[in-house]
Protein backbone atom coordinates (compact mmCIF):
# COMPACT_ATOMS: atom_id res chain seq x y z
CA UNK A 1 0.00 0.00 0.00
CA UNK A 2 2.87 2.49 0.36
CA UNK A 3 4.94 1.10 -2.34
CA UNK A 4 6.43 4.16 -3.87
CA UNK A 5 4.97 4.75 -7.73
CA UNK A 6 7.43 6.58 -10.72
CA UNK A 7 6.31 10.21 -9.65
CA UNK A 8 7.18 9.82 -6.02
CA UNK A 9 10.54 8.26 -7.14
CA UNK A 10 11.02 10.87 -9.24
CA UNK A 11 10.11 13.93 -6.87
CA UNK A 12 12.27 12.20 -4.91
CA UNK A 13 15.27 12.25 -6.69
CA UNK A 14 14.53 16.05 -7.48
CA UNK A 15 13.85 16.68 -4.15
CA UNK A 16 17.54 15.33 -3.39
CA UNK A 17 19.09 17.24 -6.27
CA UNK A 18 17.92 20.71 -5.32
CA UNK A 19 18.92 19.90 -1.47
CA UNK A 20 22.46 19.00 -2.53
CA UNK A 21 22.74 21.55 -4.86
CA UNK A 22 21.29 24.53 -3.04
CA UNK A 23 23.38 23.32 -0.12
CA UNK A 24 26.65 23.25 -1.93
CA UNK A 25 26.08 26.78 -3.45
CA UNK A 26 25.64 28.21 0.12
CA UNK A 27 28.96 26.38 1.27
CA UNK A 28 30.70 28.47 -1.56
CA UNK A 29 30.06 31.19 0.42
CA UNK A 30 31.84 29.81 3.25
CA UNK A 31 35.03 30.21 0.73
CA UNK A 32 36.10 33.44 0.37
CA UNK A 33 35.51 34.52 3.95
CA UNK A 34 37.89 31.73 5.24
CA UNK A 35 40.09 32.44 2.35
CA UNK A 36 40.27 36.24 3.18
CA UNK A 37 40.73 35.67 7.03
CA UNK A 38 43.40 32.70 6.63
CA UNK A 39 45.43 34.90 4.51
CA UNK A 40 45.24 37.75 6.59
CA UNK A 41 46.23 36.01 9.47
CA UNK A 42 48.75 34.21 8.12
CA UNK A 43 50.55 37.05 6.86
CA UNK A 44 49.23 39.71 8.83
CA UNK A 45 49.53 38.12 12.31
CA UNK A 46 53.11 38.01 12.88
CA UNK A 47 53.35 41.99 12.22
CA UNK A 48 50.96 41.98 15.39
CA UNK A 49 52.08 43.64 18.87
CA UNK A 50 51.67 45.93 21.39
CA UNK A 51 53.86 48.59 19.96
CA UNK A 52 52.31 47.74 16.43
CA UNK A 53 49.07 49.09 17.78
CA UNK A 54 50.32 51.90 20.32
CA UNK A 55 52.98 53.52 18.53
CA UNK A 56 53.12 55.82 15.50
CA UNK A 57 54.58 54.67 12.13
CA UNK A 58 58.09 55.41 11.57
CA UNK A 59 60.67 55.51 9.09
CA UNK A 60 58.60 56.60 6.11
CA UNK A 61 55.87 54.52 7.70
CA UNK A 62 57.82 51.66 6.40
CA UNK A 63 58.36 50.41 10.57
CA UNK A 64 56.54 50.98 13.70
CA UNK A 65 52.65 50.95 14.27
CA UNK A 66 49.67 52.39 13.28
CA UNK A 67 48.20 54.21 16.63
CA UNK A 68 47.33 57.26 15.09
CA UNK A 69 45.21 55.54 12.08
CA UNK A 70 43.50 53.11 14.69
CA UNK A 71 42.77 56.50 16.89
CA UNK A 72 41.69 58.48 13.75
CA UNK A 73 39.24 55.43 12.78
CA UNK A 74 37.70 55.29 16.28
CA UNK A 75 36.99 58.86 16.15
CA UNK A 76 35.85 59.36 12.78
CA UNK A 77 33.11 56.57 13.92
CA UNK A 78 32.29 58.37 17.34
CA UNK A 79 31.52 61.53 15.69
CA UNK A 80 29.86 60.35 12.84
CA UNK A 81 27.18 58.66 15.26
CA UNK A 82 26.76 61.44 17.11
CA UNK A 83 25.58 63.08 13.98
CA UNK A 84 23.76 59.74 12.17
CA UNK A 85 22.54 58.43 14.71
CA UNK A 86 20.00 60.96 16.37
CA UNK A 87 18.78 62.31 12.98
CA UNK A 88 18.26 58.75 11.88
CA UNK A 89 16.23 57.35 14.87
CA UNK A 90 14.31 60.77 14.78
CA UNK A 91 13.30 60.45 11.06
CA UNK A 92 12.75 56.76 11.60
CA UNK A 93 10.44 57.48 14.64
CA UNK A 94 8.30 60.14 12.25
CA UNK A 95 8.07 57.79 8.96
CA UNK A 96 7.08 54.39 11.40
CA UNK A 97 4.66 56.38 13.84
CA UNK A 98 3.35 59.77 12.67
CA UNK A 99 3.80 60.08 9.40
CA UNK A 100 0.44 59.84 7.04
CA UNK A 101 0.42 57.62 3.79
CA UNK A 102 0.57 60.24 1.06
CA UNK A 103 3.26 61.06 -1.71
CA UNK A 104 5.23 62.94 0.67
CA UNK A 105 6.25 60.31 2.59
CA UNK A 106 6.54 57.99 -0.40
CA UNK A 107 8.91 60.47 -1.67
CA UNK A 108 10.51 60.94 1.19
CA UNK A 109 10.68 56.80 1.49
CA UNK A 110 12.16 56.82 -2.39
CA UNK A 111 15.24 59.13 -1.10
CA UNK A 112 16.21 57.00 1.66
CA UNK A 113 16.75 54.41 -0.62
CA UNK A 114 18.13 56.43 -3.48
CA UNK A 115 21.06 57.51 -0.49
CA UNK A 116 21.34 54.20 0.26
CA UNK A 117 22.39 53.50 -3.40
CA UNK A 118 24.87 56.48 -4.15
CA UNK A 119 28.13 54.97 -4.97
CA UNK A 120 31.00 56.26 -2.24
CA UNK A 121 33.00 58.39 -3.94
CA UNK A 122 29.90 60.55 -4.76
CA UNK A 123 29.41 60.90 -1.54
CA UNK A 124 33.09 62.22 -1.14
CA UNK A 125 32.59 64.74 -3.89
CA UNK A 126 29.22 65.87 -2.20
CA UNK A 127 31.36 66.08 1.61
CA UNK A 128 33.97 68.20 0.11
CA UNK A 129 31.61 70.66 -1.35
CA UNK A 130 29.14 70.76 1.52
CA UNK A 131 31.35 70.69 4.60
CA UNK A 132 34.78 71.44 3.28
CA UNK A 133 34.12 74.13 1.27
CA UNK A 134 30.24 75.93 1.88
CA UNK A 135 30.54 75.35 5.32
CA UNK A 136 34.34 76.13 6.18
CA UNK A 137 35.40 72.99 8.16
CA UNK A 138 38.04 72.65 5.71
CA UNK A 139 39.87 68.83 5.73
CA UNK A 140 38.47 67.92 9.01
CA UNK A 141 37.51 65.35 11.57
CA UNK A 142 33.84 67.07 11.07
CA UNK A 143 33.59 67.39 7.58
CA UNK A 144 35.15 63.61 7.28
CA UNK A 145 32.48 62.85 9.97
CA UNK A 146 29.27 64.17 8.95
CA UNK A 147 30.31 62.89 5.54
CA UNK A 148 29.76 59.25 6.42
CA UNK A 149 27.03 59.88 8.73
CA UNK A 150 24.90 61.33 5.65
CA UNK A 151 26.45 58.18 4.30
CA UNK A 152 25.41 55.63 6.88
CA UNK A 153 21.99 57.84 7.12
CA UNK A 154 19.96 55.03 5.49
CA UNK A 155 21.04 52.29 7.17
CA UNK A 156 19.99 53.75 10.57
CA UNK A 157 16.66 54.89 9.40
CA UNK A 158 15.90 51.43 7.85
CA UNK A 159 17.15 49.36 10.90
CA UNK A 160 14.96 51.41 13.59
CA UNK A 161 11.99 51.99 11.25
CA UNK A 162 11.92 47.79 11.07
CA UNK A 163 12.49 47.22 14.25
CA UNK A 164 9.93 50.15 14.97
CA UNK A 165 7.10 48.34 12.84
CA UNK A 166 8.38 45.10 14.40
CA UNK A 167 6.29 45.88 17.62
CA UNK A 168 2.51 44.52 17.33
CA UNK A 169 0.16 47.31 16.57
CA UNK A 170 -2.35 46.05 19.24
CA UNK A 171 0.11 47.69 21.59
CA UNK A 172 -0.18 50.51 20.09
CA UNK A 173 -4.15 50.86 19.87
CA UNK A 174 -4.26 49.34 23.38
CA UNK A 175 -2.53 52.40 24.18
CA UNK A 176 -4.72 55.07 22.46
CA UNK A 177 -7.53 53.21 23.57
CA UNK A 178 -6.39 54.52 27.30
CA UNK A 179 -6.01 58.22 26.26
CA UNK A 180 -2.48 58.29 25.73
CA UNK A 181 -1.57 60.24 23.24
CA UNK A 182 0.97 59.27 20.08
CA UNK A 183 4.12 60.24 21.84
CA UNK A 184 2.93 58.43 25.44
CA UNK A 185 2.60 55.39 23.20
CA UNK A 186 6.09 55.58 21.49
CA UNK A 187 7.90 56.82 24.56
CA UNK A 188 6.27 54.37 27.16
CA UNK A 189 5.40 50.69 25.14
CA UNK A 190 7.12 51.05 21.78
CA UNK A 191 10.58 52.64 22.45
CA UNK A 192 11.44 50.43 24.86
CA UNK A 193 10.60 47.04 22.55
CA UNK A 194 12.26 48.54 19.79
CA UNK A 195 15.88 49.43 22.00
CA UNK A 196 17.51 46.71 21.05
CA UNK A 197 17.02 46.48 17.03
CA UNK A 198 17.97 50.18 16.90
CA UNK A 199 20.98 49.04 19.30
CA UNK A 200 21.51 46.42 16.52
CA UNK A 201 21.10 48.81 13.43
CA UNK A 202 23.77 51.08 15.09
CA UNK A 203 26.19 48.61 15.60
CA UNK A 204 26.23 47.47 12.36
CA UNK A 205 26.52 51.27 10.74
CA UNK A 206 29.58 51.16 13.13
CA UNK A 207 31.49 48.38 10.89
CA UNK A 208 30.21 50.43 7.78
CA UNK A 209 31.47 53.42 8.70
CA UNK A 210 35.19 52.60 9.97
CA UNK A 211 36.11 50.75 6.74
CA UNK A 212 34.65 53.29 4.43
CA UNK A 213 38.17 54.51 2.31
CA UNK A 214 36.66 57.05 -0.33
CA UNK A 215 34.21 59.48 1.50
CA UNK A 216 37.18 59.96 3.94
CA UNK A 217 39.69 60.42 1.41
CA UNK A 218 39.28 64.36 0.59
CA UNK A 219 37.27 65.40 3.05
CA UNK A 220 39.62 64.93 6.32
CA UNK A 221 41.99 61.58 6.54
CA UNK A 222 45.61 62.35 5.85
CA UNK A 223 48.71 60.30 4.05
CA UNK A 224 50.72 60.88 7.43
CA UNK A 225 50.42 62.88 10.85
CA UNK A 226 53.15 63.63 12.95
CA UNK A 227 51.17 64.38 15.58
CA UNK A 228 47.64 63.28 17.04
CA UNK A 229 44.63 65.37 16.04
CA UNK A 230 43.81 67.68 18.89
CA UNK A 231 40.05 68.49 18.01
CA UNK A 232 37.40 68.00 15.16
CA UNK A 233 38.39 70.15 13.43
CA UNK A 234 42.02 68.95 12.51
CA UNK A 235 43.22 66.09 10.17
CA UNK A 236 43.71 62.82 11.05
CA UNK A 237 44.75 59.34 9.68
CA UNK A 238 42.16 56.43 9.25
CA UNK A 239 42.95 52.64 9.10
CA UNK A 240 41.12 52.38 5.71
CA UNK A 241 43.19 55.10 4.50
CA UNK A 242 46.51 53.72 5.94
CA UNK A 243 46.06 50.36 4.37
CA UNK A 244 45.51 52.15 1.51
CA UNK A 245 48.56 54.38 1.19
CA UNK A 246 51.06 51.49 2.85
CA UNK A 247 49.76 48.83 -0.10
CA UNK A 248 50.12 51.20 -3.00
CA UNK A 249 51.95 54.51 -2.31
CA UNK A 250 55.05 53.61 0.04
CA UNK A 251 57.99 51.80 -1.84
CA UNK A 252 60.14 49.51 -0.05
CA UNK A 253 56.80 48.75 1.90
CA UNK A 254 58.03 45.04 3.80
CA UNK A 255 55.47 42.82 2.47
CA UNK A 256 53.87 41.98 5.90
CA UNK A 257 52.72 45.25 7.18
CA UNK A 258 49.68 45.99 4.79
CA UNK A 259 48.76 42.67 6.04
CA UNK A 260 48.61 43.53 9.64
CA UNK A 261 46.83 46.67 9.02
CA UNK A 262 44.59 44.71 6.95
CA UNK A 263 43.88 42.46 9.91
CA UNK A 264 43.75 45.21 12.76
CA UNK A 265 40.89 46.70 10.28
CA UNK A 266 38.89 43.48 9.40
CA UNK A 267 39.39 42.63 12.79
CA UNK A 268 37.57 45.19 14.65
CA UNK A 269 34.47 45.21 11.88
CA UNK A 270 34.13 41.59 13.06
CA UNK A 271 34.08 42.62 16.37
CA UNK A 272 31.59 44.86 15.78
CA UNK A 273 29.57 42.50 13.71
CA UNK A 274 29.34 39.97 16.53
CA UNK A 275 28.73 42.67 19.12
CA UNK A 276 25.31 43.14 16.81
CA UNK A 277 24.78 38.97 16.39
CA UNK A 278 24.89 38.42 19.99
CA UNK A 279 22.69 41.46 21.12
CA UNK A 280 20.29 40.13 18.80
CA UNK A 281 20.67 36.76 19.98
CA UNK A 282 20.72 37.98 23.57
CA UNK A 283 17.23 39.81 22.64
CA UNK A 284 15.30 36.82 20.97
CA UNK A 285 15.88 35.20 24.14
CA UNK A 286 14.12 38.01 25.87
CA UNK A 287 11.51 38.83 23.69
CA UNK A 288 8.40 39.78 25.57
CA UNK A 289 5.49 38.44 23.81
CA UNK B 1 -30.04 59.58 32.49
CA UNK B 2 -28.99 59.14 28.81
CA UNK B 3 -24.87 58.23 28.77
CA UNK B 4 -24.83 57.87 25.19
CA UNK B 5 -26.82 58.95 22.71
CA UNK B 6 -26.31 58.00 18.62
CA UNK B 7 -28.41 59.81 16.15
CA UNK B 8 -28.32 59.28 12.37
CA UNK B 9 -25.02 57.33 13.01
CA UNK B 10 -23.27 56.02 9.49
CA UNK B 11 -19.99 54.70 9.15
CA UNK B 12 -17.57 54.21 6.30
CA UNK B 13 -14.30 53.29 4.80
CA UNK B 14 -12.94 55.00 1.76
CA UNK B 15 -16.66 56.07 0.30
CA UNK B 16 -18.13 52.38 1.30
CA UNK B 17 -20.81 52.22 3.97
CA UNK B 18 -20.32 50.18 6.53
CA UNK B 19 -22.72 51.22 9.29
CA UNK B 20 -26.34 53.31 8.71
CA UNK B 21 -29.12 54.68 10.38
CA UNK B 22 -27.94 53.92 14.21
CA UNK B 23 -30.86 55.93 16.41
CA UNK B 24 -30.69 54.90 20.00
CA UNK B 25 -30.15 56.06 23.99
CA UNK B 26 -27.76 53.81 25.98
CA UNK B 27 -28.54 54.77 29.61
CA UNK B 28 -26.27 55.22 32.62
CA UNK B 29 -25.64 52.10 34.66
CA UNK B 30 -27.19 50.01 32.08
CA UNK B 31 -25.59 46.70 30.44
CA UNK B 32 -26.34 47.53 26.52
CA UNK B 33 -25.95 44.44 24.36
CA UNK B 34 -24.95 44.67 20.93
CA UNK B 35 -25.43 41.15 18.75
CA UNK B 36 -24.92 40.71 15.29
CA UNK B 37 -22.88 37.97 12.99
CA UNK B 38 -19.57 39.38 11.53
CA UNK B 39 -18.97 42.66 9.15
CA UNK B 40 -22.13 44.23 10.93
CA UNK B 41 -20.72 47.26 12.22
CA UNK B 42 -20.46 46.62 15.38
CA UNK B 43 -16.83 46.96 16.18
CA UNK B 44 -16.81 50.12 13.84
CA UNK B 45 -19.25 51.80 15.95
CA UNK B 46 -17.38 51.13 19.08
CA UNK B 47 -14.44 52.68 17.10
CA UNK B 48 -16.42 56.06 16.52
CA UNK B 49 -17.35 56.48 20.15
CA UNK B 50 -13.96 57.18 21.38
CA UNK B 51 -12.73 58.60 18.11
CA UNK B 52 -10.30 56.01 16.66
CA UNK B 53 -11.63 57.16 13.45
CA UNK B 54 -8.67 59.33 14.27
CA UNK B 55 -6.31 56.70 13.69
CA UNK B 56 -7.59 55.69 10.12
CA UNK B 57 -7.79 58.43 7.40
CA UNK B 58 -10.21 56.02 5.49
CA UNK B 59 -12.35 55.71 7.77
CA UNK B 60 -15.36 58.89 8.48
CA UNK B 61 -18.31 58.98 10.95
CA UNK B 62 -21.55 61.06 10.22
CA UNK B 63 -24.62 61.98 12.62
CA UNK B 64 -24.38 62.29 16.00
CA UNK B 65 -22.84 60.72 19.07
CA UNK B 66 -23.63 62.27 22.28
CA UNK B 67 -21.32 61.44 26.00
CA UNK B 68 -22.59 62.62 28.57
CA UNK B 69 -24.64 65.05 26.12
CA UNK B 70 -21.40 66.34 24.33
CA UNK B 71 -20.83 65.70 20.80
CA UNK B 72 -18.17 64.03 20.79
CA UNK B 73 -16.99 64.80 17.39
CA UNK B 74 -16.44 68.17 18.97
CA UNK B 75 -14.76 67.33 21.41
CA UNK B 76 -10.45 68.82 21.20
CA UNK B 77 -9.58 66.79 23.97
CA UNK B 78 -10.04 63.42 22.68
CA UNK B 79 -7.08 61.82 24.84
CA UNK B 80 -9.76 63.33 28.02
CA UNK B 81 -12.45 61.47 26.56
CA UNK B 82 -10.89 58.14 25.89
CA UNK B 83 -9.61 58.63 29.70
CA UNK B 84 -13.29 57.90 30.59
CA UNK B 85 -14.26 55.20 28.16
CA UNK B 86 -12.35 51.61 28.74
CA UNK B 87 -11.81 49.43 26.10
CA UNK B 88 -11.51 45.69 25.96
CA UNK B 89 -10.58 43.71 22.69
CA UNK B 90 -11.07 40.34 21.54
CA UNK B 91 -7.72 39.16 21.42
CA UNK B 92 -6.19 40.19 24.91
CA UNK B 93 -3.45 42.71 24.22
CA UNK B 94 -1.10 42.13 27.40
CA UNK B 95 1.11 44.94 26.98
CA UNK B 96 4.67 43.84 26.92
CA UNK B 97 5.37 45.53 30.58
CA UNK B 98 4.99 44.06 33.89
CA UNK B 99 1.51 42.91 35.54
CA UNK B 100 1.85 46.28 37.76
CA UNK B 101 3.00 48.62 35.06
CA UNK B 102 0.34 47.25 32.70
CA UNK B 103 -2.45 48.64 35.46
CA UNK B 104 -0.27 51.25 36.29
CA UNK B 105 0.29 52.54 32.75
CA UNK B 106 -3.24 54.22 32.35
CA UNK B 107 -2.84 56.32 35.98
CA UNK B 108 0.72 57.31 35.72
CA UNK B 109 -0.19 58.94 31.49
CA UNK B 110 -3.23 60.56 33.60
CA UNK B 111 -0.38 61.99 35.51
CA UNK B 112 -0.52 59.88 38.94
CA UNK B 113 3.25 59.42 39.99
CA UNK B 114 2.27 58.78 43.89
CA UNK B 115 3.75 55.09 44.52
CA UNK B 116 1.04 54.24 47.18
CA UNK B 117 -1.97 55.83 45.38
CA UNK B 118 -0.64 53.34 42.49
CA UNK B 119 -0.51 50.29 44.55
CA UNK B 120 -3.92 50.93 45.85
CA UNK B 121 -4.85 51.46 42.18
CA UNK B 122 -3.18 48.21 40.68
CA UNK B 123 -4.45 45.92 43.42
CA UNK B 124 -8.23 47.74 43.47
CA UNK B 125 -8.44 46.84 39.31
CA UNK B 126 -6.58 43.57 39.77
CA UNK B 127 -9.27 42.42 42.32
CA UNK B 128 -12.21 43.81 40.44
CA UNK B 129 -11.21 42.21 37.50
CA UNK B 130 -10.87 38.84 39.38
CA UNK B 131 -6.98 38.57 38.97
CA UNK B 132 -5.25 39.44 42.33
CA UNK B 133 -4.88 35.70 43.66
CA UNK B 134 -3.42 34.69 40.62
CA UNK B 135 -0.77 36.95 40.04
CA UNK B 136 0.02 39.10 43.88
CA UNK B 137 2.86 37.49 44.13
CA UNK B 138 4.58 38.20 41.05
CA UNK B 139 3.35 41.73 40.15
CA UNK B 140 6.63 42.36 38.34
CA UNK B 141 6.69 39.20 35.53
CA UNK B 142 5.66 40.01 32.39
CA UNK B 143 2.11 40.99 31.40
CA UNK B 144 2.36 39.39 27.79
CA UNK B 145 3.55 36.01 29.07
CA UNK B 146 0.43 35.50 31.01
CA UNK B 147 -2.37 32.76 29.79
CA UNK B 148 -4.80 33.95 27.29
CA UNK B 149 -8.06 34.00 30.20
CA UNK B 150 -5.27 35.49 32.54
CA UNK B 151 -4.54 38.21 29.54
CA UNK B 152 -7.61 39.01 29.47
CA UNK B 153 -8.78 39.47 32.60
CA UNK B 154 -5.20 41.61 32.80
CA UNK B 155 -7.17 43.86 30.01
CA UNK B 156 -10.18 44.28 31.59
CA UNK B 157 -8.24 45.50 34.91
CA UNK B 158 -5.82 48.10 32.81
CA UNK B 159 -9.45 49.50 31.37
CA UNK B 160 -10.56 49.72 35.11
CA UNK B 161 -7.88 51.69 36.28
CA UNK B 162 -9.00 54.62 33.75
CA UNK B 163 -11.78 54.93 36.51
CA UNK B 164 -13.94 55.42 33.49
CA UNK B 165 -17.25 56.13 33.22
CA UNK B 166 -18.07 53.54 30.84
CA UNK B 167 -16.63 50.23 29.58
CA UNK B 168 -16.71 49.11 26.17
CA UNK B 169 -16.47 44.97 25.43
CA UNK B 170 -15.84 43.90 22.30
CA UNK B 171 -16.16 40.18 22.16
CA UNK B 172 -14.30 39.65 24.89
CA UNK B 173 -14.47 36.19 25.14
CA UNK B 174 -13.55 34.79 22.20
CA UNK B 175 -10.09 34.19 23.22
CA UNK B 176 -11.59 32.96 26.58
CA UNK B 177 -12.12 29.98 28.03
CA UNK B 178 -15.32 29.09 29.26
CA UNK B 179 -14.65 29.59 33.24
CA UNK B 180 -12.90 32.55 33.21
CA UNK B 181 -15.73 33.78 30.43
CA UNK B 182 -18.32 33.32 33.66
CA UNK B 183 -15.73 34.98 36.01
CA UNK B 184 -15.51 37.98 33.69
CA UNK B 185 -19.73 37.86 33.66
CA UNK B 186 -19.72 38.01 36.77
CA UNK B 187 -17.20 40.94 37.33
CA UNK B 188 -19.53 42.77 34.71
CA UNK B 189 -22.54 42.40 37.03
CA UNK B 190 -20.93 43.89 39.77
CA UNK B 191 -19.66 46.60 37.61
CA UNK B 192 -23.17 47.72 36.62
CA UNK B 193 -23.56 49.70 39.42
CA UNK B 194 -20.63 51.94 38.71
CA UNK B 195 -20.41 52.12 35.02
CA UNK B 196 -21.94 51.94 32.28
CA UNK B 197 -21.16 48.89 29.75
CA UNK B 198 -21.46 48.11 25.88
CA UNK B 199 -21.37 44.86 25.48
CA UNK B 200 -20.74 43.48 21.19
CA UNK B 201 -20.73 39.95 21.67
CA UNK B 202 -21.41 37.08 18.79
CA UNK B 203 -23.26 34.99 21.98
CA UNK B 204 -26.75 36.08 21.93
CA UNK B 205 -27.11 34.01 25.43
CA UNK B 206 -24.18 36.16 26.59
CA UNK B 207 -26.25 38.98 25.78
CA UNK B 208 -29.24 37.45 26.97
CA UNK B 209 -27.68 36.71 30.64
CA UNK B 210 -26.24 39.93 30.90
CA UNK B 211 -27.63 42.83 28.94
CA UNK B 212 -30.44 44.53 30.48
CA UNK B 213 -31.45 46.43 26.20
CA UNK B 214 -29.89 44.84 23.13
CA UNK B 215 -29.48 46.08 20.38
CA UNK B 216 -29.24 43.90 17.11
CA UNK B 217 -27.28 44.83 14.13
CA UNK B 218 -27.42 43.06 10.69
CA UNK B 219 -25.19 43.96 7.17
CA UNK B 220 -24.25 47.10 8.63
CA UNK B 221 -28.03 48.31 10.00
CA UNK B 222 -29.15 48.35 13.04
CA UNK B 223 -32.24 46.35 12.58
CA UNK B 224 -33.90 46.41 16.46
CA UNK B 225 -32.91 47.63 19.72
CA UNK B 226 -34.87 46.76 22.91
CA UNK B 227 -35.29 44.91 26.32
CA UNK B 228 -32.97 41.72 26.31
CA UNK B 229 -35.49 39.38 27.67
CA UNK B 230 -38.02 40.63 24.86
CA UNK B 231 -35.85 39.50 21.84
CA UNK B 232 -35.96 35.90 22.79
CA UNK B 233 -39.49 35.86 23.96
CA UNK B 234 -40.43 36.70 20.96
CA UNK B 235 -41.60 40.14 20.84
CA UNK B 236 -39.83 41.38 18.38
CA UNK B 237 -40.50 43.64 15.42
CA UNK B 238 -38.60 42.25 13.09
CA UNK B 239 -38.23 38.52 11.53
CA UNK B 240 -34.57 38.70 11.23
CA UNK B 241 -33.79 39.33 14.51
CA UNK B 242 -36.07 36.21 15.94
CA UNK B 243 -33.90 34.08 13.35
CA UNK B 244 -31.13 34.92 14.17
CA UNK B 245 -31.47 34.83 18.11
CA UNK B 246 -32.67 31.38 17.73
CA UNK B 247 -29.59 30.22 15.52
CA UNK B 248 -31.69 29.96 12.11
CA UNK B 249 -28.56 32.47 10.39
CA UNK B 250 -25.53 33.97 11.37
Amino acid sequence: MFEATQLNRKNKTRQRMFSIGLGSMTGLLILPVALIMGMLIYKGAPVISFEFLFTSPTNGMTAGGIFPALLGTVLLVIVALLASVPLGVAAAIYLSEYAPDNWFTRAINLAIINLAGVPSIVHALFGVGAFVIFFKFGTSILAASLTLAIMTLPVVIVATRESLQAVPMAFREACWNMGATRWQTIRSVVLPNAITGILTGVILEVSRTAGETAPIMFTGAAFFLPLLPQGVFDQTMALSLHLFVVSTQVPGMPEQLPFGVALVLISMVLIMNSLSIALRMYLRGKKKW
Amino acid sequence: MVKLGVKDLSISYAGERVLEGVNFDIQEHEIFGIIGPANAGKTSFLKAINRMDMFNTEMTVDGEIRFNNVDVSKIRNVYGLRRRIGVVFPLPVGLPLSIYDNVALAPRLGGQKDKAELDIIVERCLTRAALWDEVKDRLDSLGSMLSGGQQQRLTIARALSQDPEMLMLDEFSIAVDPVTTMRIEDVLKELRSEVTIILVTNLVQQARRLADRTAFFLGGRCVEVGVTEDLFTGEVQDQRTRDYVEGRFG
